[in-house]
C-alpha cells in the first residue's frame, strides 16, 4: 500500500488468475472511453492557466481547499493501494484498518496542523527545498536525487501493475496498456502541469467511489449481511479475523506478524509520518492551495473520506476471503490480489461493470501521475536550476519541466519493461527506496523542533536512518538474525530502527558542529515565525467549519471511535 | 548558504505569484465533474431501467445499475447547482479580490 511505504502483496504478487476476464461489452467500453475523453480535454483546458513555472509546478498556489484535498487523498489511492489492501484484507482480516486508522489519520492531522504553517509559510515548492533551509545542499541533494529515482520507480510499478490487471480483465496485451496509459499521463501533465493533475485526481476520486461503494453493497449482500460475512470468516479463520487488536499481545502469534507495540510505534508512528508527512506526492497537494488556511485544511479535509475508504477496500477483500474458501493458497486459482476483480466479474452487471474498470484504470493513471508530478518538480526546481543551469529566465523551466516530464513518462514506461522481465530485482528496489521517507522524516521533526540542530546533521541523519532501516531489513531479517514472523512485522521493526539510528546521529553530529546561526532559521523551526505564516485570514475562513484544530481533532476522534467496534 | 536563504525563495516564490495565470485562467472543476457525472449517471440509468432479469439476478436481485446510476446523476446535479448557486468569483489579478488571491505580502518586497 501507500506505493512506496509499505510492502503490501501487491506488487511481487500481480498475477491475476486468467479465468477473470471481464465479460465487457460496448456499453462499458463507451464509459471508459468518455473518460479519456475527459482526462485530454482537461490537460487541454488546463493549458491556458500556465505562464510561469510556479503555475506548472504548483497550479500558482492557487486552488481551493477542497479540490487540494480531495487530490490528496486521491494521490494515495492509487489502483496499487486499492488492490493490494483488499488482498491484505482476504489474507489478514480486520487488521486493515490499522493502515487507515492509526496508520493515515494521526499523521495527516498532524501534517495540517504543526507541519503546515512550515511548509507554506516558507514558500518552498519542495520537500527537498525545504532541507535546503533548514540544512545544506547536501542533505538537499541526497533527498532530492533519492525522491526523483523513486518516484520514477514507482511510476513504473503502477504503470507495469496496471499492465498486467489490463491483460488480464481485458485481454489486451501488455504493451498496449503500457503505451496507452503512459500516453496520456505524458499528455495531460505536458499540458496543463500540476493542475490537470491534481483535477483529473479528483475526478478519479468521484469514479473510484462509483465503482467500489456498489461492489461492497452486492459484496456484503452476497455473503449474507456483515453478520452472515463476520459468522463464516470467524468460522474458518477465528476470532481474531474480524478484530482490529486480537491476537496483537507481545508474545501472541497472529496472521500480521506485529504486536500492538510495533503497530502502533512502526505503522502508526514512524512509517505512516514518514510517508504523509514527508513525501513530496502528497504534501505537493497541499502547496498548490490558495492560502494557508486552505493549506493546513487540505489534509485535515483528505482525513474524512480517508476514515471511511477503509471500508470500500476491506469489505470486498472479506467478501472474497468468505466466498472462496482457498483464496491465495496453492489450492485456488484465485490471488489475494484478485479480490476486487473477482467480485467485479461475480456481481457487476454492463454499466456499472464499465464504471469500475473506468474507476480502476483512472486509480492506476492517477498513481502514476501524482509521481510523475512530483519528479518533474523536484528535478527542475530542486536538482536542474540549483546545481545545473541556474539563473536562467522562467520561461526556460517551465520548457524545462515539460521536457522532463516527457523524460519521466518514458523512464516509466522502460522500468515497466524492465520489471515485467526481472520482477524480483524491482521488488526488492521498490522495499529498498521504502526505507527512505523514515529518515526523512527524523530528520524533519528534529530539525523543527530542536535548533540546536547543525546544518550537517542533516544528511547524517538522513544517510544514517536510511542505511540502519537497510540493514535491519536485509541482512538482520532476511537472513534470519532476528526472528520476526513476517514481512510486513520486519518492515514496522526495521522502520522503528531506522527512526533511533537517525536521530541519534542527528544529535552527535551536532553537539560536534556548529550550529546554524538564529536568523537563518525564521520560520524553519518551532517557535519561529516568518511573514508567510501570520498573513490575515481570507474572508470566510474564519468560520467554525473551517478552523483547522476543529477538523483535525474532529478526525482523530472520529477514527477512534471507529475501532470500538472492531476492539470490543 | 547565503545564496539560499528562506528570504531568497519568499522573493522568487513572490515574484512568480505576482505573475501568475492559475488563479485568473483555470476553468472551475466543478463543471467538468458536474457534466461527466450527468452523462454517466443517464447512461448507467438507461442501461438500468433496460435490465434484464439475467443482470438483476446477477447483482444479488438489486437493479444496481439503476441504483448506482441515480446515484450518479444525483452528484453531477449537485456539482452543476453547487457551481450555479456560487460560481467562479471573477479574477481581479490587480488588486487581489477577496477569496482569489491573498498573497499580497505587507511586509515583503
Amino acid at each position: 500500500m501507500l506505493n512506496c511505504r509499505v510492502q503490501t502483496p501487491t506488487y511481487a504478487r500481480t498475477e491475476l488468475a486468467t479465468e477473470l476476464r471481464l465479460p465487457t461489452n460496448g456499453l462499458d467500453y463507451t464509459i471508459l472511453a468518455i473518460y479519456f475523453v475527459v482526462v485530454l480535454g482537461i490537460g487541454f483546458a488546463a493549458r491556458r492557466s500556465v505562464r510561469t513555472s510556479l503555475d506548472f509546478f504548483l497550479s500558482g498556489r492557487s486552488l481551493p481547499a477542497w479540490i487540494t484535498g480531495l487530490a490528496f487523498v486521491s494521490a494515495n489511492l492509487a489502483a496499487t493501494e486499492i488492490l493490494g489492501m483488499a488482498a491484505n484484507s482476504a489474507q489478514y482480516g480486520a487488521y486493515t484498518v490499522h493502515w487507515y486508522w492509526i496508520g493515515a489519520i494521526p499523521a495527516m492531522v498532524f501534517l495540517g496542523l504543526v507541519m503546515m504553517p512550515f511548509y507554506y509559510g516558507s514558500k518552498v515548492r519542495s520537500v527537498p527545498e525545504m532541507l535546503l533551509l533548514r540544512f545544506d545542499r547536501a542533505a538537499h541533494l541526497l533527498s532530492s536525487i533519492l525522491f526523483a529515482l523513486a518516484a520514477i520507480l514507482i511510476a513504473g510499478v503502477n504503470l507495469y501493475a496496471l499492465a498486467i490487471v489490463v491483460e488480464a480483465l481485458l485481454g489486451w496485451p501488455q504493451w498496449v496498456a503500457i503505451v496507452v496509459a503512459g500516453f496520456f499521463v505524458l499528455a495531460y501533465i505536458t499540458l496543463g502541469g500540476l493542475s490537470s493533475a491534481i483535477y483529473n485526481e479528483v475526478l478519479q476520486f468521484f469514479v473510484i467511489l462509483a465503482a467500489l461503494i456498489p461492489l461492497s453493497v452486492l459484496g456484503l449482500r452476497k455473503a449474507g449481511g456483515w453478520g452472515g460475512l463476520t459468522d463464516r470468516l470467524t468460522a474458518r479463520h477465528g476470532d481474531d479475523f474480524v478484530t482490529a487488536w486480537g491476537g496483537t499481545g507481545i508474545g501472541s502469534a497472529n496472521p500480521l506478524g506485529a504486536n500492538w507495540l510495533t503497530i502502533v510505534l512502526g505503522l502508526g508512528f514512524v512509517l505512516s509520518f514518514g510517508y504523509w508527512t514527508t513525501n513530496f506526492a502528497e504534501v505537493q497537494r497541499a502547496l498548490s492551495a490558495k492560502n494557508l488556511s486552505a493549506a493546513r485544511r487540505t489534509p485535515l479535509i483528505a482525513a474524512y473520506p480517508k476514515i471511511f475508504i477503509v471500508f470500500l477496500v476491506m469489505i470486498p477483500g472479506l467478501v472474497a476471503a468468505a466466498l472462496v474458501p482457498g483464496i491465495g493458497t496453492a489450492g485456488s486459482d484465485l490471488q489475494y490480489n484478485d479480490a476486487i476483480p473477482y467480485l467485479m466479474q461475480e456481481l457487476l452487471p454492463n454499466g456499472v461493470l464499465g464504471i469500475a474498470v473506468t474507476g480502476l484504470l483512472a486509480a492506476f493513471m492517477a498513481g502514476m501521475a501524482a509521481n510523475v508530478s512530483s519528479f518533474n518538480t523536484v528535478f527542475t526546481t530542486d536538482i536542474w536550476a540549483k546545481y545545473v543551469v541556474r539563473g536562467r529566465e522562467d520561461a526556460y523551466y517551465v520548457r524545462f519541466g515539460r521536457l522532463i516530464t516527457a523524460v519521466g513518462v518514458l523512464a516509466s514506461i522502460g522500468t515497466a519493461f524492465l520489471a515485467s522481465s526481472f520482477s524480483n530485482i524491482m521488488s526488492y528496489l521498490q522495499t529498498l527506496f521504502s526505507f527512505f521517507n523514515v529518515p526523512m522524516f527524523v530528520v524533519f521533526i528534529v530539525g523543527m523542533f530542536w535548533r540546536r540542530a547543525s546544518a550537517r546533521s542533516g544528511f547524517w541523519g538522513l544517510l544514517a536512518g536510511t542505511v540502519t532501516a537497510m540493514v535491519n531489513y536485509f541482512v538482520l531479517y532476511k537472513r534470519d538474525i532476528v526472528a520476526v514472523p513476517t514481512d510486513q512485522g520486519a518492515n514496522f521493526v526495521s522502520a522503528i530502527a531506522g527512526f533511533v539510528a537517525g536521530a541519534v546521529v542527528m544529535v552527535i553530529v551536532s553537539l560536534f558542529t556548529a550550529p546554524k546561526p538564529e536568523r537563518d532559521l525564521q520560520g524553519l523551526v518551532h517557535g519561529t515565525t516568518s511573514p508567510g505564516m501570520s498573513e490575515p485570514p481570507a474572508a470566510g475562513d474564519d468560520a467554525w467549519y473551517r478552523s483547522p484544530a476543529l477538523l483535525g481533532w474532529g478526525a482523530v476522534i472520529l477514527a477512534a471511535a471507529c475501532y470500538l467496534p472492531f476492539s470490543i | 548558504m547565503s545564496d539560499y536563504s528562506e528570504e531568497s525563495v519568499r522573493r522568487e516564490v513572490t515574484e512568480l505569484e505576482g505573475r501568475s495565470a492559475t488563479a485568473a485562467r483555470i476553468f472551475d472543476l466543478r463543471r467538468i465533474i458536474g457534466g461527466l457525472f450527468v452523462l454517466y449517471g443517464v447512461i448507467v440509468t438507461i442501461a438500468g431501467i433496460t435490465a434484464s432479469d439475467a443482470e438483476i439476478d446477477k447483482a444479488q436481485g438489486v437493479n444496481i445499475n439503476l441504483w448506482t446510476g441515480i446515484g450518479m446523476l444525483l452528484l453531477g446535479l449537485f456539482f452543476l447547482s453547487w457551481l450555479k448557486l456560487r460560481p467562479t468569483p471573477p479574477p481581479l489579478p490587480e488588486d487581489g479580490s477577496p477569496g482569489e488571491r491573498e498573497h499580497a505580502e505587507p511586509g515583503d518586497g
